[in-house]
C-alpha cells in the first residue's frame, strides 16, 4: 500500500514538474503532430482508409515511445544536474519506486500524443476512427503505456550508474520505431529482426491497439504486452540494487 | 553506544586520463580514520578543501561504499544495513543544489516525506512545524527556483529533519549564507543538539565550530590530525603568540623570507579586498615584530598587532603541521 502511494505521489509530482516548462510543453504538443502528419502523407497514397488508421495508430504509439525513451533517460540526468539523485538515493525508499513514477509520468504524457494524433487525423485528413473492440482497445492503450513506461524504467536504471547513458534513450528512439512495426509491417524485415521485435513490448502494444481498432484477436498481444511489462519491472527492480551498489562503489552518483 | 563510529575508514577514488593509453591513478581521499560521536553530542569535522570531510560524510550517509574499514550509525553498518541507517539519519546538503527547483518548497517536503515513509497524518503536523523552525512559513508555496541561497539551505535542513532522525549530518550548512542567516542557522543547530539529536557538522568557520561543537576532529589530507574539545585544541597553540600584519601587495619572495625567519613556527595569509593579512605564529614571549617588518622590506604595511591564539590559529597550525 505504501509502495503504491509512493508511486502515485511520485507520478503526480513528476507530471507537475513536466507541466512547469512552457517550452517543453509546446514541444510536447507539436512533436506528435509532426509524426502524425508525416505518416498520413506517406500512407495517403494508398487511398485505403484502413491503411490511414493503421498509420494513425502506429504514429500515436511512436509518440508514447519517444516521450518515454528520450525523456525518461534525460529525467534521470536532470536529477544529477539538480543534485537530487544523491538526495533520493539517501532515502530508505526502494529506488525502483522512485524511478518508476518518472517513466510512468513520461508515458502518461504520451497518451496525449495518441489523442492528438487521432484528432489531427480526424479533422485534417478525414480519417474516421471506428474501433471494432472498444473494450479491448481501452485495455490495450493503458497496457501499452505501462509496458513502454517499464521499458523506460529498465533503460533509466543504467543512467543511475553511467552518467552518459541518457544518450541510450536517444539512440534507441528511431530503431524501436522500425523494429516494433509502428509504421512498417514487421514482415518486411529480415527474419533475424523478429526475435528482437518480440522481446520489445511496444511491438505487442501497437499490435494489440491495431487489432482492437481494426479487427482481429488483440487478447494475445495484450497478454504479451502485459507479460513483458512485468518482466521489465522485475528485471529493473532486481538490477537497480546492483547498479546502485556499483554507483556507490565507483562514486558516480554526484557526477553530472 | 556511540551514535556514529568510524573504524579505519578509508576511501580511494580512481581517476583515468589519456585517450589511447588509459592511465589510472588512485587518489586516497580518506586514509583510515577513526572517530566516535556519542549520542546527543554535537561533533565538528574541520578541514580545508579536499581534506576528505565530504567523502567521510558520504560514507556515513551510505552514498559511498568505503574502500576498507567500517562505519556504523546507531550500531548499524553503513554498507550491510544501509536502509536502516538511512531511516535513522538526516543528511543536510550544503549549497543550493539538491532540491526540485520546479516544485514548491512544500511539494519538495511532501515528496521527501513519502520517500522517508512518514505517515500522512504525521506529515500534516510535521511539515508546518519544520517550516516554522527554519523560517520558511509563508513562502512554502513558492517554487524553489525563486528561493534565495539561504532559503534553499533552510529547505535542506527541513528536509533532513522530516522523519525526525536521531542523527543529523550537516555538510557545511552555513556556507554562502549572509551573516544574519548564518547566525539564525547556528541557533537552529544548537536547538537540535539541545533537543537530544546527535549532530555531525562540517564547517570551515572556526568561530562556528568553537561556538557550537562539543568536540572537534581536524582532518587534513584524509587523516585526523587532532581531536578534542575546542579548548583542548586551542591549547595546542597556547604557548604561542600571533603577530598580524596588514600588507599591501605582498610578493612571494617576502613571504618566503618571513617563513625562513628564525623563531617563526607558522605563517598563513588571508586575502582581503585590497590587503593581505599575514598571520605569523611564534613562541610566546619572543619579540618578532621588528624582525618580521625587516623581512617585508619595501612592502607597504598597515596595522601591526600581536594577540593571543584562537581556535583558527590552532587549526592552521594543525593542518599545516607546524
Amino acid at each position: 500500500m505504501k509502495a503504491l502511494r509512493l508511486v502515485a505521489i511520485g507520478w503526480v509530482f513528476q507530471l507537475k514538474m513536466l507541466s512547469r516548462s512552457a517550452f517543453d510543453g509546446l514541444l510536447g504538443i507539436l512533436w506528435p503532430l509532426f509524426f502524425a502528419t508525416t505518416a498520413f502523407f506517406m500512407f495517403r497514397t494508398s487511398h485505403d482508409p484502413r491503411a490511414l488508421l493503421y498509420a494513425a495508430l502506429g504514429s500515436s504509439v511512436m509518440g508514447i515511445w519517444s516521450s518515454t525513451s528520450v525523456a525518461a533517460s534525460s529525467a534521470l540526468q536532470r536529477e544529477r544536474w539538480y543534485g537530487t539523485l544523491e538526495a533520493i538515493v539517501g532515502t530508505p525508499a526502494h529506488f525502483s519506486l522512485v524511478l518508476i513514477p518518472i517513466t510512468l509520468a513520461m508515458s502518461t504524457v504520451g497518451i496525449y500524443s495518441m489523442a492528438a494524433t487521432l484528432l489531427w487525423g480526424r479533422f485534417l485528413f478525414g480519417i474516421g476512427v471506428h474501433i471494432v473492440h472498444p473494450l479491448l482497445f481501452a485495455v490495450a492503450v493503458p497496457a501499452t503505456v505501462l509496458a513502454i513506461g517499464l521499458l523506460g524504467f529498465l533503460l533509466s536504471v543504467t543512467v543511475v550508474r553511467y552518467r552518459t547513458a541518457w544518450a541510450l534513450g536517444n539512440a534507441l528512439e528511431y530503431p524501436v520505431w522500425l523494429v516494433c512495426g509502428f509504421l512498417v509491417p514487421l514482415s518486411l524485415f529480415p527474419g533475424w529482426v523478429r526475435p528482437i521485435s518480440w522481446a520489445l513490448a511496444p511491438t505487442w502494444g501497437v499490435r494489440a491497439i491495431r487489432q482492437a481498432a481494426l479487427g482481429g484477436a488483440p487478447q494475445i498481444p495484450v497478454a504479451a504486452c502485459i507479460g513483458l511489462a512485468a518482466l521489465y519491472g522485475i528485471a529493473g527492480a532486481l538490477l537497480v540494487d546492483t547498479v546502485l551498489r556499483s554507483a556507490r562503489k565507483s562514486a558516480t552518483l554526484s557526477l553530472t | 553506544m556511540a551514535a556514529i563510529e568510524a573504524e579505519k575508514l578509508r576511501r580511494t577514488y580512481k581517476q583515468t586520463s589519456g585517450f589511447v593509453r588509459r592511465r589510472t591513478k588512485t587518489i586516497e581521499a580518506v586514509r583510515g580514520i577513526d572517530f566516535a560521536v556519542d549520542e546527543g553530542e554535537l561533533f565538528g569535522l574541520l578541514g580545508p578543501n579536499g581534506a576528505g570531510k565530504t567523502t567521510t560524510i558520504k560514507m556515513l550517509v551510505t552514498l559511498l561504499i568505503p574502500t576498507s574499514g567500517a562505519a556504523r550509525v546507531l550500531g548499524h553498518d553503513v554498507v550491510h544495513d544501509a536502509r536502516t541507517v538511512r531511516r535513522s539519519i538526516g543528511y543536510v546538503f550544503g549549497g543550493d543544489r539538491g532540491a526540485y527547483e520546479r516544485l514548491s518548497g512544500l511539494d519538495n517536503l511532501r515528496y521527501f516525506c513519502e520517500l522517508y515513509g512518514v505517515p500522512p497524518k504525521v506529515q500534516k503536523r510535521r511539515i508546518p512545524e519544520l517550516l516554522e523552525l527554519v523560517g520558511l512559513m509563508g513562502r512554502e508555496k513558492e517554487r524553489v527556483e525563486g528561493y534565495s541561497r539561504g532559503m534553499k539551505q533552510r529547505l535542506h535542513i527541513a528536509r533532513g529533519l522530516l522523519h525526525d532522525p536521531p542523527v543529523v549530518v550537516m555538510d557545511e550548512p552555513t556556507i554562502g549564507l549572509d551573516p544574519v542567516g548564518a547566525r539564525e542557522l547556528r541557533h537552529t543547530i544548537a536547538e537540535l543538539a539541545r533537543a537530544g539529536k546527535t549532530v555531525l557538522l562540517t564547517t570551515h568557520y572556526m568561530y562556528e565550530a568553537d561556538a557550537l561543537c562539543d568536540r572537534i576532529a581536524v582532518i587534513a589530507e584524509g587523516e585526523i590530525v587532532a581531536e578534542g574539545t575546542p579548548s583542548a585544541l586551542k591549547s595546542v597553540v597556547a604557548d604561542r603568540t600571533v603577530v598580524e600584519i596588514e600588507a599591501y601587495g605582498l610578493p612571494d619572495a617576502a613571504l618566503e623570507r618571513v617563513r625562513a625567519s628564525p623563531g617563526v613556527t607558522s605563517v598563513s595569509v588571508e586575502e582581503r579586498e585590497h590587503v593581505q593579512l599575514l598571520l605569523v605564529q611564534a613562541p610566546k614571549g619572543l619579540e618578532l615584530t621588528q624582525q618580521l617588518l625587516a623581512c617585508l622590506g619595501d612592502v607597504r604595511v598597515g596595522r601591526v598587532a600581536a594577540r593571543e591564539p584562537t581556535l583558527e590559529d590552532a587549526y592552521v597550525s594543525l593542518v599545516t603541521g607546524s
